[in-house]
């Protein structure tokens, strides 16, 4: 690949101090890089590192070592609202139970992202209507929350991790709580987005939604354990997502 | 805080999220909103009622220095009669008594005495109690009256012994149901008098002692007489029978009135004019009141009144502070998946404490605002109800406005502190 890689990550380590001097290493020397485009999805069993690295991809954590480049910035040693600036900008997530905000609107919802980067309703209505007509919501714009399907909310909160323009959009089982159609219906979206040359990266445990990544990375104690190269980018997607 | 826009639009939030919870919120807010309340109602009636006692002192005059005779307590009592059942005293401030004021204390304008004798005023078939004051001409220009009707006592009446007299205008209702009380002839005690003038006196003189035994009725039932032609028609000695005892009492002047030239004098004079009574009087058959000295204690009164209230109000506020407080803390730990979210969608530090703050200050000024409406309310129901004065003063509103802002802050920066600085993670985690 030509392009420099818009995620990097070298020998990141990062060490959860338990009690008076009882360390665990929950990452131990990591590396990963991600590029433009790439759908990438990460697993592993409980206790692999798994839940660690999605919070060091998301910006929410820093790592006691290592580098972590973010399309040219090394967000490793930010202070906390150089991170929460970083993961206005640049990140989108999507998360297992939507995490949408009770007291917003589906419209507000959206917002919300660019709300904290200083923007008003009616400089970002176009952009979020347009994103919950892409996601199939642009009759319910003033819905709450709870007056949405589980599937419905998961494709707000899509809708609203598109809205910055993030680099890369980081779903944590984004079908964990759904059902297996609408579960469907959930990752044919995320394939479509990245088909639109959005990059994705997945954390599951499930094989089946796994499937539709280029790049599988399987966890194991803290230790990147094995890649699997699904297909190449631009290669059709494999239609095999099926529920067990 | 970026811009303007995004203040209002957290504002917008924040009322939105308390929409959320109607009941709670309106809980909440009742904290403050008595509290408030408190504090405007009752500085309002403390208010009030200072005004009222301080009106009533003023009335009296500033400049004024009043002395009244006391009959002297029984055991002092010169027994200067003990032949058969009866006894006769003497008391109380005398002629001498005006004069040597007048001409030795320093800075007094002029001294104005009365006589005071209740009895029984007659016109045709109607007869009322009556308080028959005999008095000087200048009367009106040191108690406060006003003159509704025709003259008040005239220097000529005075110097003439002239059998006029004025009457209030109350009195001169119940009198003269059907005439015109002007120059009709009333009676008093055998003697006729003419009537020349109708005034009202504004200090309703409820205080005043009654010479004699007191009959209940103080009401505002005052005949103006001249000083001469009370002298000479009563005399100083009056006599009263009850049973087969005679009591008799010889008063010169039962009240006199000295007004400064200037309020300055009035402090420097009271001690003088009691050191003069001392040397002349060997009972203390008399009774100093200084209204200016009434007004100083009125008015120390009134800010210990407007402490204690103020204070009890301020608790209030507190404890509808921490009302707020504890609400909030529990919102915190309620809302603590979505203070995740914000701060994984970009939101900063800041950003929460903002939101959590704007929250509890609009509690807080939204309760100040329905207490301040109400408080201003409840003074008012006070008045309509008791008849009691109320004073709703503009500072106790603003006070009592600016601490539930302040307390909105102030009992408000905890809770928003302690949801900005929990962990993305772990808050994102929480169920």
């Amino acid at each position: 690949m030509a392009e420099d890689p818009i995620i990097k990550i070298e020998g990141i380590e990062r060490k959860y101090v338990m009690g008076d001097d009882i360390e665990v290493m929950a990452l131990d020397g990591v590396n990963i890089s991600i590029h433009q485009g790439e759908y990438v999805a990460i697993m592993g069993p409980s206790g692999s590192g798994k839940s660690t690295m999605l919070n060091l991809l998301g910006c929410l954590d820093r790592p006691t070592a290592g580098s972590y480049w973010l399309g040219g910035e090394d967000v490793a040693k930010m202070d906390d609202d150089s991170l929460s600036d970083v993961r206005g900008r640049r990140i989108g997530f999507i998360f297992q139970s939507y995490n949408l905000i009770a007291q917003l609107t589906v419209l507000e919802n959206i917002q919300v992202p660019l709300f904290y980067q200083g923007k008003s309703m009616a400089e970002s209505y176009d952009r979020c209507v347009k994103l919950a007509n892409l996601v199939g919501l642009g009759e319910r714009l003033t819905h709450r929350p709870n007056q949405l399907s589980g599937g419905q909310q998961q494709r707000v909160a899509i809708a609203r991790s598109l809205v910055n323009d993030p680099l890369m959009i980081l779903a944590d089982e984004p079908t964990g709580n759904l059902d297996s159609k609408t579960g469907l219906e959930v990752l044919d979206l995320i394939d479509d987005l990245n088909d639109d040359g959005k990059t994705i990266v997945l954390v599951t445990h499930d094989n089946y939604v796994a499937e539709r990544a280029h790049r599988v990375i399987h966890m194991k104690d803290g230790h990147v354990d094995r890649e699997e190269i699904k297909r190449q980018a631009g290669e059709s997607r494999q239609k095999v997502y099926k529920r067990r | 805080m970026v811009n303007y826009q995004q203040f209002m639009s957290t504002v917008q939030l924040g009322i939105k999220t308390l929409l959320l919870h109607k009941l709670r919120s309106g809980l909440t807010m009742l904290g403050i909103i008595f509290g408030v309340c408190s504090v405007i109602a009752m500085l309002a009636i403390g208010e009030g009622a200072s005004f009222e006692a301080q009106e009533r002192i003023k009335a009296l005059g500033s400049n004024n220095i009043i002395v009244r005779s006391v009959k002297p307590p029984e055991e002092s009592r010169e027994q200067n009669n003990t032949s058969g059942r009866g006894s006769g005293i003497r008391y109380g401030l005398t002629y001498d008594d005006a004069s040597r004021v007048y001409s030795t204390i320093p800075g007094v304008e002029r001294v104005l005495p009365m006589r005071l004798i209740r009895e029984r005023i007659r016109f045709f078939e109607i007869e009322l109690p009556c308080q028959v004051i005999g008095t000087l001409s200048f009367y009106p220009e040191i108690v406060s009256i006003d003159l509704l009707k025709g003259r008040f006592i005239a220097h000529m009446d005075e110097v003439y012994k002239q059998n006029v007299c004025v009457l209030t205008s109350s009195l001169a209702q119940r009198l003269f149901p059907y005439h015109d009380p002007l120059e009709q002839t009333i009676k008093i005690a055998g003697v006729y008098y003419r009537v020349v003038g109708l005034v009202r006196e504004i200090n309703t003189p409820g205080d005043r002692p009654q010479s004699g035994e007191s009959e209940g009725e103080t009401l505002d039932n005052n005949v103006y007489i001249p000083l001469s032609t009370c002298k000479a028609r009563f005399g100083e000695t009056l006599v009263k029978r009850t049973g087969n005892t005679v009591n008799s009492e010889t008063v010169q002047l039962h009240e006199m009135r000295i007004q400064m030239k200037d309020h300055l004098f009035v402090e420097s004079a009271d001690p003088q004019v009691r050191t003069m009574l001392t040397r002349f009087h060997r009972d203390v058959d008399y009774e100093i009141t200084v209204p200016l000295q009434l007004l100083r204690q009125a008015e120390a009164t009134k800010r210990m009144f407007n402490i204690v209230l103020g204070s009890i109000a301020a608790i209030s506020l507190i404890v509808g502070g921490i009302g707020i407080m504890n609400i909030m803390l529990a919102n915190v730990t309620e809302r603590t998946r979505e203070i995740g979210v914000r701060r994984a969608l970009g939101g900063k530090k800041r950003d929460i404490i903002t939101q959590f703050l704007v929250e509890t200050v609009v509690l807080s000024i939204g309760g100040g605002l329905v207490g301040v409406v109400v408080g201003v309310i409840v003074p008012l129901v006070v008045t309509a109800s008791t008849g009691m004065q109320t004073i709703i003063t503009w500072w106790s509103v603003a006070l009592a406005f600016s601490i539930s802002g302040a307390i909105g802050v102030v009992f408000g920066i905890y809770p928003a502190n302690a949801a900005a600085s929990l962990d993305p993670i772990e808050a994102l985690r929480h169920e």
